[in-house]
């Protein structure tokens, strides 16, 4: 396998969605068709190669933490790299893109067509989206992921304001000032890191340096309010229901379900390796935040009354799981943590998929716009309960598996916190189901029936682009196995080596790891 | 007095025990994703998918029972495998989750037959058949699982299909809401669950039964008291009892024969399961057994008093559900022999309850939907067959001799009449009353059904009998109801001896009245409870709602617990999560756009959108600075404790 695993994946992951946006771009205006046929294959292209990449690694055994290393100098004065390089936990994320902008694509069809902007255009955005995406997760060098992390914001800038719904202009310029403030802080950090660890950004370098306690504290401070504003986390969550609900369904699912990641993707990878006593230090203050954004957006979910919006919250809920998740260092609850990025990643690009195919049907998001609408279109009503399932951490669905790693992983180290975020999993079933009943059930809203659109159930194309979601959760819920052995290495060497930390043993004295 | 709880692993005709989960599962995917194609046959696979897991299941209890270790396990993949946390997808066929096979098979597929007919008339049968071998696929995994997890898995499957069914006809508000709050119920009892196995990972390492079961005995009586009350709260969650028993009544909104299966026969008996299969927990702490014992006395006496005001034939049926339960509950919480009184109990119960349900629904069948035993009467003439298989069923529950009930109630109150000092007077007397009061509310409905003058509504003219396909499945079910509880309470109770820790016993103690008195006291109360009601019901009664006394009411409004419910979560919630919104449009992102107009100065477009008042901001961000700081107080303790 030596010869594919030097294969150079990760550059090419990079670099083929921008190929294919610039081509995709200079497509006429009036062939809209052909720039969604190239955007779809180009995107198709890299999943294929993001499959064969993921049989690639190597897992078990003596295998590497990070794997596909690539490295090209970029500013050599700087010490500035163009180093590619994947964990575990980057692998799970990249296979998360690679599936979703192809669905995505394919789900937005008929998305731009509605404005007056330029289709070609639209579909190139969503490709160099992708490749700044891609970017992000595969970069190994801190001032290249500084790079991705700030680009990264300008196709989805122009994504929101320009296809987005009536308040897209308010919610495009609040999502970039936001993420702008957030990297500022991070830009400032990176510069320190570069001062205090020798003039490099190189990744495994600077884990190695000893930084001063209080330097380390401020470094962190840095990189944690760019990822908190980014995941984002309470209070700073603010952003995340305009954009959300201003965005096209399917660019809101990548903004949610992959761009959102980097934050808490940002703070596995950066914070806790780079400075893991302020990571310690600081975690009491990052649990709380947490926290509070499992019970708080939760109980914001439950009374919205804009089905985006009321989406956006439950992810500001979800990323609360997975902030204590990391914040807990134990391998239960990391791993869960990470695997929760995926299994959010995959049910809430569903949940914002099938609410986009709703309301291109109403005209609408609004939820009392709807009701009953199970009567008019009962599978696509199915499918929305479905996403709703995997949304409440159902059994049987994916997001369980990664829910129950996390609580039961806090749980081993503090009890308090466990209990308080359990309770979270009954708001998630008063969110997801009130939601259902005031669209789905009830008696049919009159209004509703006189509308063309939503006479018609779910069509072929959309059946394409939920069909593999649903059948990822269903398999992910019942055999998680080959995503958790992937992601386990990567997060014991997190905890175990960069932070230290073990799990705790178990108090009652009964079983141990040795008996069984 | 300590015995070592033991699995061996299957081999032979066991080692295919998974197809019991899966072939149901098969079945409900297959109608699920063939959709309108399969509405021509899609009920009979439905039945041929139960039909066949209750033949396999057969041959697996009869090839278990000439084993030497009845107690077979099987894992059938990793399920979750991160670091020290090792969950297997594994299944365990032992005596106890046996005998829950059958049930749920044999019953289950009497009434799914039953359900062929029932719902022939309704457009979504196949809907119909699909989530219905989805509960029993769901059912099978929660009492064949060999771990808490897979336990829980279950749980939440069961729960699923429970919501899916009383939501069925979901274009009712009313189906829709009770749908949701069952659901939200039964997650609070989860969340218990999920915490109790939390504990269990947390000090043992394990939620595989076989080792946590083993090691229980190691551990503090204060983690074992806290683990049992959180398992309870799950087992009450499920099983209807106090306090949180308010959702089952509201799940009769479901078709029939989803009372009879899911709200009667099987589903809500899961608590009782989940009781009797962590018994080594239960067992090790006295003060949890007599929480056990409390809830299951005082929610069997709810259930008969508000069983005893409700006209909806379904809902008096619900309700004396919720008091049988409690009953069982009575009898695991007695813990030692009285294990597998409780599971006999369940069983017989099984018969008998589901027998009355789904004669209830042959009665709404004849009586186009009339619910209101206040408009029915007399019909004993004109559905021979309900009105006798119904008589069987009545006779089983309140424990009239010979019939099943008799076997299998009795013995839980002389059970609870051998409990140490003033408790065995105070939760066996309990027994008793409830015993007494059960067959006045069910004589009570079986008069004013099939006897007495006919109160119809006026567009009834002669009610029809239903087709054998209902009919039939009421036969069989009504045999069960006279002799199951013979038969159970003379075999069960042996074979349940090797399941892992329900052999290990203590010896009773001597009972406060002899077994004869009790006997003969709890027949005379049955006989006195079902004479006052003849007395009073004979003639009929009134069409309407009659003012009532302060008990009447009390109980017409089932004692308060939806009140007290609305009072302290519902408007409180909805109170909260409205000043949240609020708070969160004005405050949270005002404060922040505020800062971000005040610093910017030029970002006009901003400040456009923002109220403006700077002390809402002030107040927003001591708000939040507030929370911040109670949030890190609570995780602060946490660390400490």
């Amino acid at each position: 396998m030596a010869g594919v695993n030097n294969f150079p994946f990760l550059s090419i992951l990079t670099l083929g969605p921008l190929v294919g946006a610039a081509v995709v771009a200079c497509i006429p205006k009036a062939k809209g068709n052909l720039a969604k046929i190239v955007a779809l294959a180009v995107s198709l292209v890299m999943l294929v190669l993001s499959v064969f990449m993921w049989v690639a690694f190597q897992v078990g055994g003596d295998a590497q933490r990070f794997q596909f290393r690539e490295s090209y100098p970029w500013i050599p004065g700087l010490g500035v790299n163009f180093t590619f390089a994947a964990d575990g936990i980057a692998l799970v994320m990249l296979m998360l893109i690679a599936v979703l902008v192809p669905l995505v694509i394919l789900a937005s069809w008929h998305d731009a067509e509605q404005s007056r902007r330029s289709v070609p255009v639209y579909f190139a955005l969503l490709l160099s989206l992708e490749a700044c995406m891609f970017g992000v997760f595969a970069a190994a060098d801190v001032f290249l992921f500084y790079v991705f992390f700030e680009v990264m914001l300008v196709p989805m800038y122009f994504i929101i304001g320009s296809y987005g719904t009536a308040k897209r202009q308010y919610a495009a310029v609040k999502f970039f000032l936001y993420s702008l403030v957030g990297g500022l802080f991070m830009l400032a950090a990176v510069i320190g890191l570069w001062v205090v660890g020798g003039k490099t950004f190189d990744w495994v370098a600077l884990t190695q340096i000893d930084i001063q306690t209080g330097t380390e504290r401020w470094l962190f401070l840095g990189f944690f309010i760019a990822f908190a504003i980014k995941a984002p986390f309470f209070p700073f969550h603010t952003w995340l229901p305009d954009a959300g609900g201003a965005a096209p369904a399917g660019a809101a699912a990548l903004l949610v379900g992959v761009l959102d990641k980097v934050g808490t993707f940002g703070i596995l990878r950066y914070c806790l390796p780079l400075f893991p006593e302020a990571s310690q230090w600081f975690a009491p203050w990052a649990i709380a935040l947490a926290l509070i954004g499992i019970i708080y957006a939760a109980l914001l979910a439950v009374g919205q009354n804009d089905l985006k919006r009321l989406v956006s919250y439950t992810s500001i809920a979800h990323f609360g799981f997975i902030g204590i998740g990391i914040f807990a260092f134990t391998t239960q609850a990391g791993t869960g943590a990470v695997l929760y990025m995926l299994n959010h990643g995959l049910a809430t690009g569903l949940l914002f998929l099938v609410v986009g195919m709703f309301v291109a049907r109403r005209g609408s998001a609004l939820v009392s716009d709807f009701g009953g609408a199970g009567k008019l279109v009962p599978v696509l009503a199915g499918v929305l309960f479905f996403a709703g399932l995997a949304s409440l951490a159902l059994p049987g669905t994916a997001p369980f598996v990664s829910e129950f790693l996390v609580l039961i992983g806090v749980f081993t180290v503090n009890k308090t916190v466990a209990v308080i975020a359990t309770l979270g999993i009954i708001l998630a079933a008063a969110y997801v189901l009130w939601m259902v009943q005031r669209t789905t059930q009830g008696t049919l809203n009159p209004a509703l029936a006189d509308i063309e659109p939503m006479r018609k159930d779910i069509t072929l194309r959309e059946k394409v682009v939920v069909a593999p979601l649903i059948a990822l959760l269903i398999v992910l819920g019942f055999y998680p196995k080959p995503v958790t052995d992937v992601i386990n290495p990567a997060v014991e060497a997190t905890m175990q080596q960069d932070m230290g930390k073990q799990d705790p043993a178990p108090t009652g004295g009964g079983v141990t790891e040795a008996s069984r | 007095m300590e015995e070592t709880v033991e699995y061996v692993q299957a081999t032979g005709l066991l080692s295919s025990v998974w197809l019991l989960v899966a072939i149901p599962l098969a079945s409900a995917a297959v109608l699920l994703l063939l959709g309108r194609r399969a509405d021509k046959w899609g009920h009979w696979l439905g039945v041929l998918a139960v039909g066949s897991a209750f033949v396999l299941g057969l041959s697996y209890f009869i090839s278990l029972a000439g084993m030497e270790n009845k107690s077979v396990e099987l894992s059938l993949w990793d399920f979750i495998a991160v670091g020290r946390f090792q969950v297997d997808f594994g299944l365990l066929f032992d005596p106890l989750s046996g005998v829950f096979v059958l049930l749920i098979t044999g019953v289950g597929s009497l009434i799914h037959l039953y359900a062929v007919g029932y719902m022939s008339h309704d457009e979504g049968r196949r809907k119909f058949f699909a989530y219905f071998n989805l509960f029993v696929a769901a059912m099978l995994l929660l009492v064949l699982g060999n771990n808490y997890v897979m336990l829980y898995f279950g749980w939440e499957g069961v729960g699923l299909a429970s919501y899916l069914l009383i939501s069925f006809w979901y274009t009712k508000p009313s189906a829709a809401t009770a749908g949701k709050k069952a659901f939200l119920m039964n997650r609070v009892g989860d969340a218990g669950l999920a915490i109790g196995i939390f504990i269990m990972f947390a000090t043992l390492g394990t939620t595989q039964y076989v080792d946590v079961f083993n090691g229980v005995s190691g551990l503090a009586a204060g983690t074992i008291l806290v683990l049992g009350l959180l398992l309870l709260l799950g087992a009450a969650g499920k099983s209807g009892q106090f306090p949180l028993q308010a959702w089952l009544p509201d799940a009769m909104e479901g078709p029939t024969p989803v009372s009879a299966l899911i709200h009667a026969a099987t589903m809500v008996t899961a608590g009782v399961y989940l009781i009797a299969r962590s018994n080594p927990i239960f067992s090790a702490n006295h003060t949890l057994q007599t929480v056990v014992v409390s809830v299951g006395a005082l929610t069997l006496l709810m259930g008969c008093i508000i069983g005893a005001a409700k006209d909806d034939i379904k809902r008096v049926l619900a309700w004396s559900t919720v008091s049988q339960i409690g009953y069982m509950f009575l009898g695991v919480g007695l813990g030692g022999a009285a294990y597998a009184l409780a599971i006999v109990h369940l069983l017989a119960h099984g018969f008998f309850k589901a027998n009355m349900f789904l004669g209830a629904g042959s009665v709404m069948h004849g009586m186009k939907d009339q619910v209101d035993i206040r408009r029915f009467g007399g019909l004993s003439k004109y559905m021979k067959i309900t009105w006798l298989t119904f008589m069987m069923g009545w006779l089983a529950i309140i424990g009239m001799f010979p019939f099943s009930g008799f076997f299998s109630k009795e013995p839980i109150i002389v059970a609870a009449f051998e409990r140490e000092g003033w408790t065995a007077w105070l939760f066996g007397m309990a027994a008793l009353l409830g015993a007494g009061l059960t067959a006045f509310y069910m004589t009570r409905l079986f008069i004013l059904t099939f006897h007495g003058p006919k109160r119809w509504t006026e567009d009834i003219e002669h009610p029809h009998e239903s087709p054998a396909i209902m009919t039939i499945p009421l036969i069989l079910l009504a045999i069960g109801s006279v002799g199951a509880g013979f038969l159970l309470s003379t075999s069960v109770p042996d074979w349940l001896e090797a399941t892992g820790g329900l052999g290990a016993q203590e010896e009773p103690h001597e009972a406060v009245l002899s077994h004869g008195v009790l006997t003969a006291l709890s027949l005379l109360l049955t006989v006195a409870g079902a004479g006052l009601a003849y007395l009073l019901f004979r003639n009929g009664t009134a069409k309407q709602e009659q003012p009532a006394g302060v008990v009447v009411t009390a109980a017409r409004r089932n004692l308060y617990s939806d009140t007290v419910n609305e009072a302290i979560f519902e408007k409180p919630g909805i109170f909260l999560t409205r000043a949240l919104v609020y708070l969160d449009n004005r405050g949270i992102d005002g404060a922040v756009n505020g800062l971000a107009a005040a610093v910017g100065g030029g970002s006009g477009r901003l400040r456009r959108l923002q109220t403006g008042f700077v002390r809402s901001y002030a107040t927003s961000m001591l708000t939040g600075a507030l929370l911040v700081v109670a949030a890190f107080l609570a995780i602060q303790l946490g660390w400490l404790a």
